[in-house]
Formats: C-alpha cells, structure tokens, sequence
C-alpha cells in the first residue's frame, strides 16, 4: 500500500502538476506537496502525488556506506 | 423486359453504425458481412458464401482449439482484438507443436459499434492471417442490443496437424529438464494497461502479440521429442503457465530470477502499478520445457528466428512433492511464486 | 531504474548479512519489528530472512492499513456503494478483503454496485467532475503516508464546489499504533512478545519526518531505525539496530537520509493539519480501541463527510472465530499458528485481511514462509546439476 516509487521529473505542469518518468515510462502527476521542484529532479511518488524530493548527495552517502558495510569481510 | 435492380447503396464504413439490421439475416447482414469481412479475409471458401467450408483432412493427427477474445481496449499499442484473436488461436495450435491450417471467427457485436472500427479490426485480422498463411474459412455474425456486449466479442476456432511422433503435453516435465522462454515477458499487458482508464500513463511499449507457428516449426525441426511440452503465457502470465506445468507434471520448478527477461520499461510500468512482470499477459511469447539433451540445438534454433531472438534458458525442472515453483533471487535466497490471485485487469486477452 | 536496482543488489546484500552475522551477539537474541506492511513484503519478496542469522528473527507489525481496517468499516463502505446513485472510488488493494458472511466489494460490484478502482484521489475528483449526477465517495485508508492525497483532493472538492464529492475516512496513524504495541500487555507485562527494536516505516517517515519515533525511544527504551523500502536499506537498518543494542543505545536513526529529514514534509502535514482532526477513539483490527489513532474530516469540511451525508453507521461485525488476524497483527501470533492458514484461508479464500494484502504477514508466510519451511523439511529438494 505504502507503494512509493523514485521517479524523475521531465516536465513542470500547471496547477502544481507534472510529468514523471521511471525508465521511460511517464505519468502526469500532483506536485502539491512538494516545493521548488525543477526538472531533473528525483520524487518519491505515492498514489499519483509526489510526496518528497530525493537528495543525490544522501543517496550516494547511502550506497558509499553499504557498499562498505557489504565489504566489510576483505 | 428485366427487373429493375434496387439501388444498392455502400456501406456508410466512415461514420455508420452497426444496427440490429445487420444481424437479422437479410441483405444488410450480407452487405456488412461481404463489404467488411469477405473484402478483409478474401479467400475461395468465402467467396462461396455458405455457412461452413470444406477442406481435405491431411494425414496425421489433428488439432483443434477455441478461444474468446474479449479485451479492451479494443485497439491497443501495437494491436487490437482482431489481430490479437488470429495470434492467439495460430498459437494455441502451434504449443501442440502442430502446423496451423485454418480458423473460423464469430463477431457478436454491439448495436451502435462504429463501422469504421469494425472495418478497422477486420483489415487487421486479414493482415495477420494473411502474413501467418492461415486463412480464415469461415465466420459468423450476430448483433446485440447496445448495453449486452462490450463493443465487440471475437470467438474463434483454429484447426491444425501434428507432426507424428511428437506428443506434447504438459503432464510431461520431468526432473532436471530444462525451462526455456523466448522472449521478454510483460510486454502485452502493460500495453494494454496503458490505455487504460484511471491507470493512463505513457510508454512506447508494443503488445508483443505474434503468430508463433513459424518459431515453434524451428523449434520442433531441432528438438523433436526432446520437447516435452510449450505453452503461451497469456492470462496469469509466465507464473499461471509454470504453477500449471508443475500440477499436471507433479513436478517443482526453480527459476533463476536474474534470467527472466524483462524490458527495463515493463520493469517500470510493474513498478508504478505494484504487479510482477510474472503475473502479466504475453500474446506472443511461449515457454517450452525441453530435455536436457536437446537445449542446446532448440536455444539455438530459438535464437536464428526473429521472435526468439531474446530466447534464454530461465530454470530447470525439480523435484518437489509440494509442486512449488520457486523464484531464486539473487539475494540467494527463495520465494514461491503462485498464480495470481483474483482479477487484477478487466479483460487483456 | 535510478534510486531503485542500487539498493537491490544481491551480492552487497549477501555482504552487509555476514556482517550482522559478525557483530550479532550469538549469546543473545534479537528481535526487530518492521512496522510497515510495505517491509514486510520487501523482506518476503527477497527473502531477506534467509540472510539473516538465527538469532535474529522479525515480527512483522500492523503498519498495513488494509490488514488494520476493521471489517465494521468495510462493510460500511459496501453499505455506502449500494446506496442509489453511490460510484465508490477505492484503492485495489481493498477489493477483496473479506468482509462478514463472505462480502467484498469485489463482490458487491459483481452485484451490481459502482466500485471502481482508482490509482489516484485525483481520479476520485476527475470522476465527480465527470458526472455530477453521481454521488462520488472516496474510500480513504491509509497512515500517515496516504493521507495527505486525501486531503488535498478534499481541498479540491472545496475549492471546485464539488457537491457530490465525499469520503468514507478510515485513515489511521503510526505512532498511535506503535505505542498500542508497546503497551500491549503481551508486550510489557507478559514478556511473550519481545520486541528489541523497530524498523520504522520509511514512506510514512517521509511526511512525518524523525520527531515523532523519540518518544518511544526515549520512554520504551527502543532503538528505532527509519529505513528505505529497498532491501538493501532494510538489511542497513539492520544492521544499524544490532549496533544500538550491542551498544546499550536506545536512539532514532534515520537509514533513509534520500528521503526522509528530521521534521518530514511540513507542507503535507500542514495540509492534513487543516483538513483533519483526531478521533478521540477508533478501533483498530486486532489492536481493538486505539485511543487518538485515527483521523475524521474537520467541521469545516462536515460536507465532504460520507458518513453524515449518507448517514453511516458502524454495525458490530465479527471476524471468523478461527481467524487469528488480530493477534498475528500484534506480532502474538504466527501465521502458522492460525487453524485456517493454507487450508480454509488461501490468496484465492482469504478469511482474514493478513491474507488478502500482499503486505500482510499471512500472505508473506504464504509466499514465502511456506518456502522455508519444505526447503528446511525436504533439503534435498535441489535441481540435477
């Protein structure tokens, strides 16, 4: 239920909406939760509502720390 | 002095529709049967104009089968009803390993379906019997009141024969046999999906609806009896065929997830609306169990042929007194992979 | 896909479980729920619970907003969709949890109500637009995460006038539900439920933000960790809670940091702040009464109210006496422990919410528990080289 998917924004739409892609795949959706949204940027996307803008950096600290806790063996 | 002859006016194909007129059995059901549907299939058995058509039983086994097609939309990325009921019917024959020789198809139509589209879906389902060299050699009309049928339902038959010696069938899967599919899986579905009301989103994916005789004649010519049996994953998807095969042969499948070819946009679609490319619709796809002896020259075959160049060997057949097909991630752990529980899509096929 | 196949790569995941098998204390147990319905089906779907070592188990919790709905509402919003005129708008996920006597709204829709799927609320609204004849009612379910559409599409109706525009609002909250759990009496006082540590829901935790998990860290002495959906997040999260309890910490750590802050989306918590108010009670499946754990429409908003506009009742309703739901929802049970498990109660029969989403821990047993447990009975089930 709580399905929420990393999509990117290709187009900014009127009336606080916008056009989403993941890996070409495209869907209009709401941007009413979230603020300053430029195109490039990475939502999270719930029930056709983006609900929260995905930080590159935070998402490469993430995989630089799995990728050391998955290594941790060597 | 000669009769006058009524004026006989052409079919309004552009902006007429289809009236309860054209299913009463007089001139306007053979106006509408011969402008749209003899003018598609041309061929000498229609031409006749009688209510069944004759042909010479060759020797060997015959095959016959019957199908519903009653999708919507109606017309869909890469195909529409008509299209989809010739693949679907050449392949339910083709899985025996049989060659495909003729169909029959019966419209029942709704009072107030636009002409235009029925014109539209007969020159598509000429097309298609045409380019697979199987032609339809009879048919059947019937028109509905509007409300009592969905645009328009397609039933059809086909009629085939077996090469001798082979004997598919799916109570043949045997241990350490291997699961080959030929292509990528999903595709159908999430075409139609796409079209769909309360779901609409963009794609370029194509329904992958196909005739698959010629790949499956390829296929036989290399593996022969090597065959043990092949099935076309259209409802339930790829999950409902195995869980199938692995009942009837009392056998357990393991299936390596990294294997199962699926199309990064398929992926994405499934993604967006929660479902697993697994339980998806193919129309032009098949699974084929094959002995271990014969994977190799059949891979190949698959492979040299257009609509199994994404062919791929994706599990092997086990032993299993549960029957369970399982899915090895490549987290190196497993889960079982089941039919589809309930509907999830109103009609893809 | 971006954001999505790094964080499911097998061959890090098997690395970061030898590393919680490394730092796991073999001299004690752990056991970590996983609040939210959508872990629970991440953890089945890659079986992650293969990875882990036997002294680490998970208890899968009720943070599955269609498992917790009591059959009390659902039978009301089969009620509302056969009412002249009703179009009920409603998730998938809801079509075919087993009401009492065998109801569904699959099957009321069979039956001739208009229930129609949706994706979105802003279908809901689209409709209504599109036939103002129709009275439209949106069944609203979800935590904190789902919430914020519903409201939006209530501000919509508002702002469009939309008169024939409502929602049924079952929509219930996390922190409520945790400390339902750790009040539990099985849980503090019995002791036969031990729960060490939580992993907390991640697209909740991207509207409420971190703020909220204190209180129970500090008060239950619980490390919670917010992790990601994918399961490399879920296996960091982990490894992050075997860390706090071998260190004596009972701190919030925040697994998710690409998306979740620590004060959450303020926007969409503003937006439901204006729509919604507490239920000062609302029963919840398997937690029975949750005090301040579910949400009704302000009296600004009264209109959009289906259950005053159409005059709604809740009428007791009973689950099947043999459905153990409730107590597998507290983590008291087992899937297995349910007499109806596999046999009266499959996917295609559920009897009971767990099995019906695929979030619920019956339905993840099924799909994978039952796995585990012929594989650990018949290890020679193994294919021909």
């Amino acid at each position: 239920m709580c399905l929420a998917i990393p999509v990117q924004v290709s187009e900014i739409l009127p009336d606080d909406m916008a056009k989403v892609s993941l890996d070409g795949v495209a869907k209009i959706v709401s941007t009413a939760l979230v603020e300053d949204l430029h195109v490039g940027d990475y939502v999270v996307l719930h029930v056709g509502y983006a609900l929260a803008k995905i930080d590159p950096e935070e998402a490469q600290r993430t995989l630089e720390l799995l990728a050391s806790a998955g290594a941790a063996l060597q | 002095m000669s009769v006058q002859q009524p004026i006989r006016r052409k079919l309004d194909v552009k902006n007429g529709r289809v009236d309860l007129s054209h299913g009463a059995g007089g001139r306007a059901m053979g106006q509408l049967i011969e402008d749209i549907f003899h003018a598609a299939f041309d061929n000498d058995w229609l031409r006749a104009g009688n209510d069944q058509s004759a042909f010479d039983v060759e020797a060997g086994r015959m095959v016959m089968t019957t199908d519903g097609y009653v999708v919507s939309p109606i017309f869909f990325p890469g195909g529409d009803i008509g299209s989809l009921a010739v693949h679907g019917t050449i392949n339910d024959i083709a899985m025996a390993g049989a060659r495909p020789l003729y169909l029959s198809a019966s419209f029942i139509i709704e009072e107030g379906f636009p002409l235009a589209d029925l014109k539209r879906i007969a020159a598509s389902m000429g097309e298609a019997s045409r380019e697979a060299g199987v032609p339809i050699i009879t048919g059947d009309t019937k028109v509905v009141e509007r409300g009592k049928a969905d645009g328009v339902f397609i039933s059809t038959a086909g009629v085939g024969v077996a090469p001798p010696g082979l004997a598919l069938s799916s109570d043949a899967a045997r241990p350490g046999d291997f699961v080959v599919l030929s292509g990528t899986i999903g595709d159908h579905g999430v075409a139609v999906m796409s079209k769909r009301e309360n779901l609409e989103f963009e794609t370029q994916i194509l329904s992958d609806s196909a005739a698959l005789h010629g790949l499956v004649a390829a296929m036989v010519a290399a593996g022969g009896a090597g065959i043990r049996v092949m099935r076309d994953p259209t409802r339930g998807g790829l999950a409902a065929t195995l869980n199938e095969f692995a009942h009837q042969s009392r056998v357990g499948f393991a299936i390596e997830e990294e294997a199962v070819p699926v199309r990064p946009e398929v992926a994405a679609a499934c993604e967006f609306l929660g479902l697993d490319p697994l339980n998806v619709a193919n129309e032009g796809k098949l699974v084929a169990i094959l002995s271990p002896d014969v994977v190799e020259a059949t891979l190949a075959a698959m492979k040299a042929h257009p609509l199994g160049a994404g062919a791929a060997v994706i599990g092997r057949v086990v032993e299993d007194p549960n029957f369970f097909v399982e899915m090895r991630t490549s987290f190196g752990g497993g889960r079982i992979v089941d039919w589809l529980s309930g509907e999830q899509l109103p009609r893809i096929c | 896909m971006k954001y999505v196949d790094e964080y499911r790569d097998g061959k890090l995941a098997r690395g970061i479980a030898a590393t919680i098998a490394r730092e796991a204390d073999p001299a004690r147990l752990y056991h970590f729920m996983e609040f939210c319905g959508g872990h629970t089906h991440a953890i089945s779907r890659y079986g992650l619970e293969d990875l882990l070592p036997e002294n680490l188990r998970m208890i899968h919790g009720p943070g599955c907003p269609v498992c917790v709905l009591p059959i009390a509402r659902l039978e009301m919003a089969i009620e509302c969709a056969q009412r002249p005129n009703v179009t009920l708008c409603t998730y998938g996920d809801l079509m075919r949890v087993p009401g009492s006597r065998g109801s569904s709204l699959l099957k009321a829709k069979a039956a001739g109500a208009d229930i129609r799927m949706i994706y979105s609320t802003l279908d809901a609204i689209r409709i209504a637009e599109k036939e103002p004849e129709r009275e439209v009612v949106f069944f609203a379910i979800g935590f904190e995460t789902t919430t914020p559409p519903t409201a939006l599409a209530v501000r919509a109706a508002h702002k469009k006038s939309l008169a024939n525009f409502s929602i049924l609002c079952n929509h219930v909250l996390t922190p409520a539900a945790i400390q339902s759990i750790l009040q539990s009496p099985e849980v503090r006082e019995l002791g036969s439920v031990r729960i060490d540590g939580f992993i907390g829901p991640a697209h909740v935790s991207t509207v409420i933000g971190l703020q909220p998990y204190r209180f129970f860290a500090e008060e239950f002495e619980k490390p919670v960790v917010v992790a990601g959906f994918e399961p490399l997040d879920v296996m960091q999260a982990i490894l992050m809670l075997v860390r706090q309890i071998n260190e004596g910490r009972h701190e919030v750590e925040n697994q998710y940091v690409r998306a979740v802050t620590e004060f959450g989306n303020e926007r969409a918590q503003a937006e439901v702040a204006e729509v919604f108010e507490l239920r000062e009670s609302f029963e919840w499946r398997g937690l029975g009464q949750v005090p301040y754990g579910a949400l009704r429409l302000r009296p600004a908003y009264q209109n959009y109210d289906a259950e005053k506009r159409f005059g709604l009742e809740a009428k007791p309703a009973e689950d099947n006496p043999a459905c153990e739901c409730g107590a597998i929802l507290r983590g008291v049970k087992k899937p297995r422990d349910c007499k109806l498990f596999g046999t009266a109660c499959t996917p295609d029969t559920p009897m009971g919410s767990c099995m019906v989403s695929p979030e619920g821990a019956c339905s993840a047993h099924w799909t994978y528990g039952r796995f585990r447990e012929a594989t650990k009975a018949a290890p020679q089930r193994r294919s021909v080289a």
